[in-house]
């Protein structure tokens, strides 16, 4: 049976309540313990900080050449909290309401509010780090609008939000890196995790400049490893962002929760072509200011495809503002997954523009006219370089074109209240969980989420786990699960570099992804699904019988890291289409074709489907059980999302 | 349409640390301008691994010119020739058909060559461990809004806390120096209320670190300035001059353990 833990008690005192019945490890003790902290984004590198500065002894791991390149570095938008410093009525209860409502109620009340509750906390705590956020004349912290919330609670450092966050947070981490209290392994990977007993003691890791691969011992190990977006081979994340420590952990008993819930994130610089490595994001705060239209008729968008006409050349009457014309309260700030899903209708209605087809545009015309090009420029300056920069054209003179990409991935390892997995002494924090964002993301939440798990949350709950083992004792090195488990990550890596087929590694996942967009992507059906189930196990045979991976283990091997991540994705790919098909409904970012209301919405079906699904992982080639924890709401009323 | 190019690549190959490594020259053929630059080695990665030669190693991860990961000295120009632009953002628009490019790592002593194009940057890290932070620990901090700062002050805070520490400045400079890296984050927190308390301790034991990783004197010729790729000005460096002359003149006490 899943146990949430979340505690009893009215919803506003359970993390009060929770904090004051967790067991604390006395100061003096707590020296004694060891933390692994795998990834250094905001969730790894906040957590690792704050461990250490308690006196944790902290161990942290990351793939890059230093902890302060994690994705949540390219975060662009901003960072909410509630702290309701423009009086427009934000409250911690509505930034709670929002977010459950914004993941289509499919997220977990308790853990919810706490993240709105500990929200304040962060901006005091960045702030004091010497974050510098964008700030009002009178030396004040500015705010900005975001999708799906209808008052001003976005802190935001220009279009740099996350760089500057997670300079913050890696500032703290070497501050205790120089204390002593943190040891940091860069450009290392985690390949599996170490089990005694039944619970997590250390981890095997690769050093990908030597091949070494090497066991780490510790009382408790924290995955901060980010989401799996690039199982789709084109996303917003970094090329090397994989899945690969969640899963490992995975097939050693942490159950994976939700696999199917992915954002696919509205405003992304338009495929260009086969050659394309990945997609870029521009932030959602664009959508404050630019408006998103197609032209109203097929003919129009055909002409424009041939570039016979211009988009400036099509009259204001000529043109659908479709966001504003069917949710006229929320306009062009509806929530992501409803952004995405009506551009995906427009293209598909024929009326996409680009030479491809596949793009709306998004038009500054109007907001330049009203605030002038340099107001403009201020707010929104870096994103217009960078689009000008990658396709030559300038958005001050006509508009951008955007469509949707894989940006985020909502479902994740599974958690209780405490963030520990399924497995005892293993935590998932940040995006690398399911827990927060149900089955859609709000902007700007998805940083609040990754430092509220590090700074606020994991410090007190790792505690309680720590101080009930009963023991100070360091963990047993020498424990032949070590050696075992260290074995058999080499022979994985043997078995991969014994490959010699003659496709290569990115050809196999870029198929991989092609199946993934086109039937786990933004509308999937039960034929779909059942149709990429099967071409995914081909797939993956086709990868350990016919990839070609060279070189040796012991160098930097480029192909030899690439293998080891895409056998991971084809695995989890299965288990997407698997979930996604189970859940006969559509909510948030799962868009079921089967079910949708009569104006094309997503529907839900909360009689059958309020509940969070969780694999377990039983073998190779073995069918994942899915266990379900059902959700319950009592404090807010499941009702028809809207944004009218 | 997109238009196309054939291009020669004079790539540098080394295999380790160890090895003295040298120019290889590659055929790129009927690139597309609209490719980023990675994407151009990317293809050219894909065809050696299909001819069973070991690929280029080079860093890169983002790809959107913001993790700093990513590196390269591009006819001789760190990040290539286009200016405010780091390598995952350059285009092959930039370049024409027949042109010849030459590809290196970073050349700096303190930037050893791990393989291929890839270097160790790890001394940044260090460096930035010397003192780049304000010594505060998670919770017990006053509410954000009861330290109020000038937008003017907290601006300019800003454009120097963008670094993205990808080592271009150094690379560019013919002493190796890393005072732009440096006076970045100096000047960062010199601007902000919160750094003052901790100002000429850090000033004088990240440019300590800085000496002993190995990197060069500051020329004073500005080309850190000129090929940074997000902007970090020269004033950067002036202002860590007058931090850590103040820290020596005023010299109070030893840098914090």
């Amino acid at each position: 049976m899943l146990d949430s833990k979340v505690p009893a008690g009215p919803l506003a005192q359970k993390w009060s309540n929770h904090k004051f019945n967790l067991k604390l490890v006395n100061p003096a003790n707590k020296r004694k313990f060891t933390v692994i902290v795998v990834g250094t984004g905001l969730a790894g590198a906040s957590a690792a900080a704050s461990l250490a500065e308690l006196g944790y002894n902290v161990i942290t791991f990351c793939y890059q050449d230093s902890p302060r390149r994690a994705h949540s570095i390219a975060a662009q938008g901003g960072i909410n909290a509630a702290k309701s410093y423009q009086n427009d009525g934000d409250s911690v209860f509505r930034l709670f309401y929002d977010t459950i409502k914004g993941g289509d109620y499919r997220s977990r009340e308790a853990n919810v509010y706490r993240l709105a509750e500990v929200s304040v906390n962060i901006i005091d705590q960045c702030v004091a780090q010497g974050v510098p956020f964008a700030r009002e004349y009178g030396g004040l912290l500015d705010n900005r609008s975001f999708g799906g919330a209808q008052v001003s609670r976005t802190f935001y450092a220009r279009g740099q939000t996350g760089q500057q966050l997670l300079l913050g947070a890696y500032s703290a981490l070497n501050r205790q890196i120089k204390k002593g209290k943190v040891k940091s392994y860069t450009r290392h990977e985690m390949l599996d995790l170490v089990m005694i007993d039944g619970h997590a003691k250390g981890i095997v890791t690769r050093d990908l400049v030597s091949g070494k691969v090497e066991t780490h011992a510790a009382h408790a190990v924290l995955m901060c490893t980010g989401g799996y977006g690039n199982v789709f081979f084109l996303s917003t994340n970094a090329m090397g962002c994989n899945v690969t420590a969640a899963w490992r952990a995975h097939k050693r008993g942490a159950y994976f929760a939700n696999p199917c819930y992915t954002q696919i994130h509205p405003t992304c610089i338009p495929v260009t072509g086969d050659h394309q490595s990945k997609l870029t994001l521009m932030s959602e705060s664009l959508r404050n200011d630019g408006r998103v239209w197609v032209p109203k008729t097929q003919e129009m968008a055909e002409r424009l495809r041939k570039g016979e006409i211009k988009a400036n050349d099509i009259k204001e009457d000529d043109r659908d503002y479709f966001l504003e014309r069917k949710y006229p309260s929320f306009g062009n700030l509806v929530p992501r997954d409803v952004a995405s899903r009506n551009a995906k209708e427009a293209v598909d209605d024929g009326r996409g523009v680009g030479k491809t087809g596949f793009a709306v545009f998004l038009d500054f015309k109007e907001a330049i006219g009203r605030l002038g090009e340099d107001a403009v420029r201020a707010k929104y300056g870096n994103l217009f370089d960078m689009y000008y920069q990658i396709t030559d054209e300038n958005p001050y003179k006509q508009p951008m074109r955007i469509y949707p990409a894989v940006h985020y991935t909502m479902g994740g390892v599974w958690v209780d209240y405490n963030l520990m997995t399924t497995i005892p002494g293993l935590y998932a924090l940040g995006e690398c969980n399911f827990s927060d964002h149900g089955a859609n993301r709000l902007g700007a939440s998805a940083l609040m989420q990754g430092l509220a798990d590090g700074y606020f949350v994991i410090p007190y709950t790792v505690g309680d786990y720590l101080a009930k083992l009963g023991s100070f004792a360091p963990v047993d090195h020498s424990h032949p699960a070590f050696e075992a488990t260290r074995k058999e990550v080499e022979e994985k890596i043997n078995k991969l570099l014994s490959l010699n087929g003659t496709q290569t590694v990115d050809d196999i996942h870029k198929k991989l992804g092609h199946i993934m967009w086109e039937y786990c992507g933004m509308a999937r059906t039960a034929e779909g699904l059942q149709k990429a189930q099967g071409l995914i196990q081909e797939l993956k045979k086709e990868f350990w019988t016919n990839v070609k991976v060279l070189g040796e283990n012991e160098e930097l091997n480029l192909s030899l890291e690439k293998a080891g991540r895409v056998a991971d994705f084809l695995e989890l790919g299965e288990l997407m289409v698997v979930d996604a098909l189970q859940r006969a409904e559509s909510c948030g970012g799962h868009f079921r074709l089967e079910s949708q209301t009569e104006e094309g919405e997503a529907k839900r079906n909360d009689e059958e489907f309020a509940y969070v699904s969780a694999w377990e992982y039983k073998g190779d080639n073995v069918p994942e059980e899915l266990h379900k924890e059902d959700l319950v709401f009592e404090n807010v009323q499941l009702t028809q999302r809207s944004y009218k | 349409m997109a238009q196309h190019m054939n291009l020669t690549l004079k790539v540098w190959r080394q295999k380790n640390d160890k090895d003295k490594g040298q120019f290889v020259t590659y055929q790129a053929n009927d690139i597309a301008d609209d490719m980023s630059f990675l994407e151009m080695l990317d293809i050219v990665n894909e065809e050696l691994t299909r001819k069973g030669e070991d690929p280029v190693y080079f860093d890169h991860d983002c790809r959107e010119g913001i993790c700093g990961m990513c590196s390269l000295v591009i006819n001789g120009r760190p990040h290539g020739p286009k200016e405010g632009t780091t390598t995952c953002q350059l285009h092959m628009r930039s370049f024409h058909d027949g042109q010849t490019i030459v590809i290196e790592p970073w050349r700096a002593a303190a930037f050893p060559v791990l393989k291929d194009l890839a270097v160790d940057r790890t001394a940044f890290d260090r460096i930035q461990q010397a003192g780049g932070y304000v010594n505060i620990n998670t919770g017990g901090v006053p509410d954000a809004n009861t330290i109020p700062i000038p937008k003017r002050i907290a601006d300019e805070a800003f454009e120097s806390a963008t670094c993205i520490g990808c080592g271009a400045c150094v690379a560019a400079c013919k002493n190796a120096s890393a005072m732009l890296f440096v006076s970045a984050k100096v000047s960062q927190f010199a601007l902000l209320p919160q750094g003052q308390t901790e100002r000429y301790e850090r000033a004088q034991a990240m440019v300590d670190q800085m000496d002993a990783e190995g990197f060069g004197n500051c020329t004073n010729t500005g080309a850190c300035e000129a090929e940074c790729p997000v902007g970090i000005k020269l004033t950067n460096i002036a202002r860590l001059n007058r931090e850590y002359l103040t820290a020596k003149i005023f010299k109070q006490e030893e840098p914090h353990a």
